[in-house]
């Protein structure tokens, strides 16, 4: 069972050297493009919530991820989400296609029936030592696997916002203060480099007190 | 399309599977006349790396709007006209002779989008979203960005609601430039964090 996602990838190694180019166009063939727009048509009429979008590209089968570009994720993603809320039959995208039409994978996660109440007042201030929850949920998640178990500090308290595990599986929501914690290197990586940390934005319900 | 235009190349397997889903989402009325060329030129003119420039310029002969930019990130960008989607939380983050930022988001691609447009496919792959933030100062050393051993790298990965950008350092002796020549000084890079000026 996929519980960790592949797109979840702070720290993995083996990937090589950066390709990086100084300048890019926006797109740089007329389908990517066209995929985004799709993925705004879709999403606009399934009103996806962020937190949807994003783990419909999350529960990509991991070799086609990373055989992919972004915007081919976008693709399935949109596809996966139009045959979920019954825009599109896969039947008919395949047939369409002559032949297979990738989706993702399903969700793994119960919907959300009841969020819990919204948690207005901040509980950690800066300077605090927190440490994050070692939890692996099935579903979505913005608290990155890097992460879990670690304590850091916290350098910024920001507004609340509406926590992506909750409202990815269902209508129900729940706003909860987020935090960037810094996190030394050392305390992360065995071999991490002198001289860096590393700053992660996470939601209250992700960090205990350390 | 081939060069002379008039023999379309064979599709390949990803430009068909875009083809078949507009294909089925047009016939059910959900794609409004135009709305693909909408949002061609939006990204490609409306937004990107020249806007984040102007900021950056602002903030460098103005050091009240630096002040305010550093404080109140989101408000003082959009003193400049700029904001919105992917922008609505933003944090600069400022170098020095002694610290250097650098921006990454390891779950996905989040990038502040009104000031620097759509991110590189760099950013987006997996080689620069595994290593930034295991090691820093050895992935800025490859991509050219060779920082003494004394300086600090802070790392931000944009796991949440706030999009980062770098407020790089003014390079030495512009002192006598203009707001718009300083700008065109700036880099998509310089703001990312994996170049200094």
């Amino acid at each position: 069972m996929l519980v960790d996602g592949i797109h979840d990838l702070g720290g993995m190694q083996g990937f090589g050297s950066v390709v990086h180019s100084p300048a890019e166009p926006a797109f740089h063939d007329r389908w990517e493009a066209v995929a985004r727009a799709l993925m705004a048509v879709v999403a606009g009429a399934v009103e996806a919530s962020g937190g949807e979008f994003r783990h419909s590209i999350e529960r990509m089968e991991p070799g086609h991820y990373l055989t992919s570009s972004y915007y081919e994720h976008w693709l399935t993603a949109a596809a996966t989400l139009a045959v979920e809320h019954g825009l599109v039959t896969r039947s008919e995208l395949e047939a369409r296609a002559g032949g297979r039409f990738p989706l993702s994978g399903p969700v793994l996660a119960l919907p959300v029936a009841d969020a819990g109440p919204d948690v207005g007042e901040p509980r950690f201030g800066v300077g605090d030592r927190v440490r994050v929850r070692d939890w692996h949920p099935p579903g979505h998640t913005r608290c990155p696997r890097y992460v879990r178990g670690k304590a850091g500090t916290v350098v910024r308290v920001d507004g609340t916002h509406s926590v992506p595990d909750i409202e990815a599986h269902g209508t129900a929501r729940r706003y909860e203060p987020t935090y960037s914690v810094r996190f030394d290197a050392a305390e992360l990586w065995r071999d991490g480099q002198r001289g860096a940390s590393v700053h992660v934005d996470l939601w209250e319900s992700y960090l205990e007190r350390s | 399309m081939s060069e002379d235009g008039h023999h379309p190349a064979a599709m390949s397997p990803v430009e068909q599977r875009v083809a078949v889903l507009e294909a089925l989402l047009t016939e059910r009325g959900l794609v409004p006349e135009g709305f693909i060329e909408e949002i061609t030129r939006r990204y490609e003119l409306e937004i990107g790396p020249m806007n984040g420039a102007k900021v950056v310029a602002r903030a460098w002969i103005d050091p009240q709007y630096k002040q305010r930019l550093l404080a109140e990130g989101t408000a003082a960008i959009a003193e400049l006209g700029f904001g919105g989607l992917e922008g609505d939380h933003m944090v600069v983050v400022e170098n020095t002779a002694a610290v250097h930022n650098v921006i990454v988001c390891t779950l996905c691609s989040c990038y502040p989008w009104p000031v620097l447009g759509l991110p590189p496919a760099w950013y987006k792959d997996p080689p620069y979203r595994a290593r930034m933030v295991r090691e820093p100062r050895t992935l800025l050393a490859e991509m050219g960005c060779h920082l003494p051993e004394d300086v600090e790298i802070r790392v931000w990965d944009s796991s949440a609601e706030v999009r980062y950008l770098v407020l790089p350092q003014r390079p030495p002796g512009t002192e006598g430039m203009t707001e718009p020549e300083l700008a065109g000084l700036v880099t998509r890079d310089s703001m990312i964090g994996v170049a200094r000026l």
